[in-house]
């Protein structure tokens, strides 16, 4: 997308060099997803189609309310149903998935593609498809399983929490079209206020687990949930209890990279030093005579 | 023996346009994989076209690697097994170093540490080959969980790393021990190079003419 | 709706029941998740499935489809043997101390006056109240007399205990009793509940009673007139309130006034049995207007063609033999006696119930003329489409006229929301081709038809050549014209009643309100109830004030709302009979010394001071709202419960009368209702929130969110027939079968029925043949074709239905 200027970006994929450090004000903004308040509708997923001139294939019905079934790169959010038995009473209890944009982005570091993901000042993550090479490692940086690797041009896609709106002072559209309000968005303090009361309402109503799905292992989220169940998060449909960058992930795009170069560069280095201090193993004229005998010889 | 009475051939044409083509493409690899690997080596992607086509190109010119360097295995494979010498030589390797090959026991066509290269990068090219198949996800994206992804990912890096050390011990020993590079450019090696390196090889090439 | 979307917020408990208001009005539903959010509301959903509503209830019961009236008849039973009843408002405001007459009974579930022969109440004399010698209704303000009203509902509804509503309903007893006890906490004068209804209660033979069952239960609260309360009705299209308010019923003209019979031959006859005298002392009876708004539509219709001498053009209008219902038309269609059919708007091969039959009926019409926006079923009901539509287009011989028409975003126009908030919409882009709106196709026809006429004759042809036509391009009508017309006008000038050397209205002027009207011809009004909406101040409905000054979600200056701008209905009994409000926090109009005041319009004159005891419900002439509803319903003047026509099992109340025994049943549809033993599943039908009815199968994004027809079955129901997510079933009844994918949920469990488990199946409407979904078998293949016995609202919500597994259907053939 980079709608926004480069001043506001706050990090930027596969880069060595330091972002602009001067911009300090931007808000950092955050969307709220309250399950509790959620009735499945999808309008948010068809404004999500609508805004963003996505045109999904119409696919089959797998015998679930899960339409698109999963994650696309032409749906960038679906709505997850689960249905939980808790003792005797059932609840219906329903996710909108998409991108959480995390404040440690794990595709943002997993990125090779220089400015291929950005993280903009106000926590917004954003992939810029002129920069993206399709190498699919955000989708294995991701605690999430969100960006998906479109079939026809290579490239990843998720939700940009309509930077392209944010930026201009406009709620992302499925914020803005979210018929019963649970989908809020402004500045992440104010969420985790609103949030406050949710969960108080909640409480209230005999859900003492509520609570706010601000995960701190990936640095917190810019899109944050209040869960009636907040102790079990998995329960809505897979959303991870304790989601962190894979170590693997840490490894390989962590320590490793310095590691790796410096092993290649003490290789080099190495040899150099060698051949200027032992210098060439060259074959004397003894040898070759010595050689020159035993071949008349035979090998005697 | 050759036809120069003064050389010893050491490897047939099509040994050499085989390693020559592992070589060209190991390199490839190396170049392009580094590119994708560390940031400050992204401007390597130029060689190849960009970004997208490095991403393309790069496990293609890995399916020439591993079916190149399968030929050069099972050309190379029965020279390659551990003998009682190879210790002895390995555990010698300082003096080696130092250009000191005095005392040593005779070798047949490889030296130990050649032979760790060999056996190095015969591990290791399988280890990239498997790990890039879960990797190329324009063809096997379905086929494996991210979390396999993700060690794949590592494996694949750590595994390119190990490779590139090999080699560049593998070409740095070309270039230190001199006229070995012939072997690989012209085939051949002089006599003196067979008899200081290679003794027990020399004396059966000898006794073969 | 009696309330507004907008005040649902100040209700305390929201019962949805009947409607899945998440699902088929999200927006709307935005309200009850304000209530719950910030007035600590909670959210009762009684329903069949566990559905997105449910989702976000406090409370969740399952009941057995086509049960409501036991499960609300358990409600009242609750209501009033706990003391959990509005007194004070049930004595001031409903009839609940009219003594009722002798002649009423109700034995082993049946009224008095019931002809076994004709299948009716032929004798309903004794349904209505004792009257005395001025002809008022006798009261009881004791309440002891057993003929009183509330005596009589006592005893009529004793019969429905918690273990009799679990019995017949399935809803278990402690939930049940959970929800009463929810209810009955809205008695108290400070809190109320709003009651969210849809299609789920009218869809029934029971229908209009299972509405009537819940206002009871208002009324007994006393949560009528009360912000925050109310019955609502949920509307399904942006515009069907509008449509039924311009007269919907084939019996009904503009503004629920009534078509003549064929027995009132004349304007006196007609007039005759609409005197509405008040009958209890000192009541307005608002209906005694009928005159005022019948002359004055008369006169809007045919103009100076309506004269005092000839009755107002009184013989001009139709006079029924019966009511021309949809089943009635396809009923008519099938059996050959009909010739040509417009369409307009409306995609009867998917609307009407029993595929099998329509699609029979289409195909002996002559001419068959569809206006449309969309490719519909209808136009295409003569194409093979396999087995989705398996018919041979060689045999059918209608001819078929398709005139695409714009849709609502193509042309302007006003419509008319569930709050009865008439609003105006603009035009927002060209329609696409050859398109035309329906008014300029209606206009094209109707000068069609009078050129014919002029030309012809005809046995009659003065109302087609007289109609008022007074546009100023009569082609292509401007909709804004047309409101106007509807609105009314001042045929000539109007003197002051008070003053007649003064001018109320000059000629031409647009009537202020229908306060106004005259039964002198002097005044012309197409729809008296929307008489407001356009006046000398402009287009009302094009207001956009989105101002609440008290925070009530009144929001007075937005568009305007019939009555009159009312907002809320009866909001005269917000306070008590001397005209307090009953309680602070549900103050809404009240009487401040001298008139009356709130933030909305009150009932009738603010100046009628509360000792003149002018009931709230202005519209009966006894001013007071009925718990017994006289005449008013076909099938009594208590809700009784019947089992559906497809009935599950012998009514437990009274099993020689299972069903409604006033229900039409054409003679073509003897055997075309099913027995639990061939098909031992509920079905009901619904609505996905990702489409609306027909149309958005033609939209790429609603088909993106739910592509295919599937059927809801619960896990017990799956296992035993084998069964898993993704399969495909048949799914039979008497009338036909289709095939499906399952969809397997706990969200449908079994439930237990008369001892039995009772598994529930449902299917959405919306998938067809046409549009860009995947192909489906319309569902209405397996409804049955009947309707409610008062309103003919065809009984799709429930029938019984087998069910198994099967192979995918073949691929259809190709179309040309």
């Amino acid at each position: 997308m980079a709608t926004m200027q480069s001043l506001d970006i706050r990090r930027r994929s596969a880069s060595t060099e330091a972002p602009p450090q001067v911009r300090q004000s931007a808000i950092q903004v955050a969307k709220l997803i309250d399950v509790s308040k959620c009735i499945g509708c999808k309008a948010c997923q068809a404004a999500c189609l609508e805004w963003n001139d996505l045109k999904a294939p119409i696919g089959y019905t797998d015998g679930t309310y899960d339409n698109p079934t999963d994650l696309t790169p032409t749906s960038w959010t679906v709505m997850r149903f689960t249905e939980y038995e808790r003792g005797d009473d059932l609840e219906w209890l329903i996710r909108k998935d998409g991108c959480m944009h995390c404040d440690d982005p794990g595709c943002l570091k997993a990125c090779p593609a220089p400015g291929a993901i950005v993280q903009y000042t106000n926590g917004i993550v954003d992939f810029v498809s002129e920069n993206c090479i399709g190498c699919g490692y955000c989708v294995k940086g991701c605690p999430f399983n969100v960006p998906r690797i479109s079939k026809v041009d290579r490239k990843a896609y998720k939700c940009t929490l309509c930077v392209d709106r944010v930026s201009v002072g406009q709620a992302p559209a499925c914020a803005k079209v979210c018929p019963t309000q649970a989908i809020y968005f402004g500045s992440k303090e104010d969420m985790i206020v609103h949030a406050e009361h949710r969960i108080a309402d909640l409480k209230s109503r005999g859900f003492q687990k509520s609570g706010l799905y601000n995960p701190p292992g990936v640095g917190g989220t810019h899109v944050m949930y209040v869960l009636h169940h907040a102790d079990q998060p998995s329960l809505y449909a897979g959303l991870p209890d304790d989601p962190r960058i894979s170590p693997m992930v840490g490894f390989w795009k962590g320590v490793m990279k310095p590691l790796s170069l410096a092993a290649i560069a003490f290789a080099g280095v190495f040899g150099f030093l060698h051949y200027i201090t032992k210098g060439p193993n060259e074959v004397s004229d003894t040898d070759e005579r010595k050689a020159d005998e035993m071949a008349k010889g035979k090998g005697a | 023996m050759s036809e120069d009475k003064n050389v010893v051939a050491r490897y047939t044409t099509a040994a050499r346009i085989n390693h020559w083509i592992t070589a060209v493409s190991l390199i490839l690899l190396a170049l392009s994989g580094m590119a994708l690997f560390h940031p400050s080596l992204f401007f390597l992607t130029n060689l190849f076209g960009g970004g997208q086509a490095t991403r393309a190109i790069h496990p293609w010119i890995g399916v020439v690697l591993a079916i190149s360097f399968l030929g050069l295995f099972f050309r190379f494979f029965t020279l390659n097994f551990w003998k009682r010498e190879d210790t002895v030589w390995m555990k010698n390797l300082g003096k080696v170093i130092n250009n000191n090959e005095e005392g040593l026991p005779e070798l047949g066509k490889y030296n130990a540490g050649q032979k760790l290269v060999f056996w190095g990068q015969s591990i290791l090219i399988l280890l990239l080959f498997g790990s890039g198949i879960v990797l190329w996800d324009v063809y096997f994206e379905d086929y494996t969980t991210i979390d396999q992804k993700r060690l794949a990912a590592v494996v694949h890096a750590l595994c390119a790393i190990g490779a590139i050390l090999i080699w560049i011990v593998h070409v740095y020993a070309a270039i230190w021990v001199k006229g070995t590079l012939r072997a690989m450019t012209r085939g051949s090696v002089t006599r003196g190079w067979s008899w200081k390196h290679h003794r027990k090889w020399f004396r059966q090439e000898v006794k073969k003419s | 709706m009696t309330n507004s979307w907008n005040d649902i917020k100040n209700t305390d408990l929201v019962l949805v029941m009947g409607g899945n208001a998440a699902e088929a009005h999200p927006c709307g539903f935005k309200w009850v998740v304000e209530a719950k959010a910030n007035n600590g509301a909670k959210l009762i959903v009684v329903d069949p499935r566990f559905t997105r509503t449910a989702a976000v209830a406090d409370v969740y019961a399952p009941i057995r489809p086509g049960t409501d009236i036991a499960f609300l008849s358990g409600v009242m039973r609750y209501l009033l043997g706990n003391n959990k009843i509005q007194q004070e408002y049930t004595k001031a405001y409903t009839n609940a101390s009219y003594l009722v007459k002798a002649g009423y009974k109700f034995e082993d579930g049946l009224f008095s006056g019931f002809d076994e022969g004709r299948k009716a109440y032929v004798d309903r004399s004794g349904w209505d109240y004792e009257f005395d010698e001025q002809g008022m209704a006798k009261v009881d303000e004791t309440l002891q007399d057993p003929r009183c009203v509330i005596n009589l509902l006592k005893a009529h509804v004793e019969r429905y205990t918690p273990e009799m509503v679990e019995r017949i309903c399935g809803t278990p007893k402690d939930k049940f009793l959970k929800i009463c006890e929810m209810i009955g906490t809205t008695s108290t004068p400070d809190r109320t509940m709003t009651s969210m209804y849809a299609l789920g209660w009218t869809q029934h033979t029971t229908g209009a009673q299972n509405i009537r069952s819940m206002a009871m239960i208002q009324l007994l609260l006393g949560n009528m007139g009360m912000p925050g309360g109310g019955v609502n009705a949920l509307r399904g299209h942006s515009n069907v309130q509008g449509i039924t308010d311009l007269a919907l019923l084939s019996t009904s003209t503009p503004g629920y006034l009534v078509l003549p019979t064929e027995k009132e031959t004349t304007f006196a006859d007609y007039m005759k049995s609409r005197a509405f005298k008040p009958i209890r002392p000192g009541q307005t009876s608002f209906w005694q207007n009928y005159g005022k708004f019948f002359v004055s539509q008369q006169k809007s219709f045919f103009g100076a063609a309506a004269t005092k001498d000839n009755d107002w053009a009184y013989d001009y209008l139709p006079k029924f033999d019966t009511g021309y219902d949809t089943l009635k038309i396809v009923d008519l269609m099938a059996a050959g006696q009909m010739t040509g059919l417009f369409c307009q708007g409306l995609n009867l091969m998917m609307a009407a119930p029993d595929k099998t039959k329509v699609q029979a009926g289409l195909s002996k019409l002559k001419w068959l003329v569809v206006i449309d926006p969309l490719e519909t079923e209808t136009a295409r009901f003569w194409e093979n489409h396999g087995e989705y539509n398996n018919v041979d287009p060689k045999a059918i011989q209608t001819e078929v006229i398709v005139l695409p028409t714009t849709t609502f975003a193509e042309d302007e126009g006003s419509a008319t929301n569930s709050s009865r908030v008439i609003m105006w919409h603009w035009k927002a882009a060209e329609g696409p081709g050859e398109v035309r709106s329906d008014i300029e196709i209606m206009s094209d026809l109707f000068h069609r038809l009078k050129t014919a006429y002029a030309k012809d004759g005809g046995a009659f042809p003065d109302p087609i050549l007289n109609l008022t036509w007074n546009y100023s391009n009569p082609r292509n009508p401007d909709p804004a014209e047309v409101l106007k017309e509807i609105n009314g006008y001042a045929v000539e000038d109007v003197p002051d009643p008070a003053d007649p050397s003064k001018l109320l209205l000059r000629a031409g002027q647009l009537l202020p309100n229908f306060g106004v009207m005259r039964d002198d011809g002097k005044t012309a009004s197409g729809c008296w109830i929307y008489t407001g909406v356009y006046t000398e101040a402009g287009n009302m409905s094009m207001r956009r004030d989105a101002s609440d000054p008290t925070g009530r979600g009144v929001f007075s200056n937005w568009g305007f709302a019939w009555p009159a701008n009312r907002r809320v209905l009866y909001n005269r009994a917000s306070a008590d009979p001397n005209g307090k409000p009953w309680s602070e926090r549900k103050k809404y109009v009240w009487w401040n010394g001298s008139r009356w005041t709130g933030p909305d319009v009150p009932d009738y004159a603010p100046t009628v001071a509360p000792d003149k005891a002018v009931g709230p419900f202005i519209m009966n002439p006894e001013g007071t709202a009925r718990l017994f509803a006289r005449t008013a319903l076909p099938d009594g003047p208590f809700p009784e419960h019947y089992e559906p026509m497809d009935a599950y099992i012998a009514n437990p109340l009274h099993p020689k009368v299972t069903t409604n025994p006033v229900v039409r049943v054409f003679a073509a549809d003897a055997k075309a209702f099913g027995k639990p033993d061939k098909f031992p599943i509920v079905a009901t039908s619904y609505r996905l929130t990702e489409h609306f009815h027909y149309w958005t199968k033609n939209a790429h994004t609603n088909a993106v969110l739910q592509p295919e027809l599937f059927v809801e079955m619960g896990e017990r129901l799956a296992k035993a027939k084998g069964v898993k997510d993704g399969d495909w079933v048949e799914v039979t009844s008497q009338r036909g079968s289709i095939k499906a994918k399952a969809c397997v949920t706990k969200r449908l469990r079994p439930i237990m029925v008369d001892g039995k488990p009772c598994d529930v199946l449902g299917i959405p409407i919306h998938y067809g043949f046409v549009g860009l979904t995947r192909k489906a078998h319309p569902m209405n293949v397996l409804t049955p074709p009947v309707g409610d016995a008062s309103v003919q609202t065809p009984e799709y919500k429930a029938f019984l239905v087998d069910v198994k597994k099967t192979t995918p259907p073949a691929q259809s053939p190709a179309v040309a």
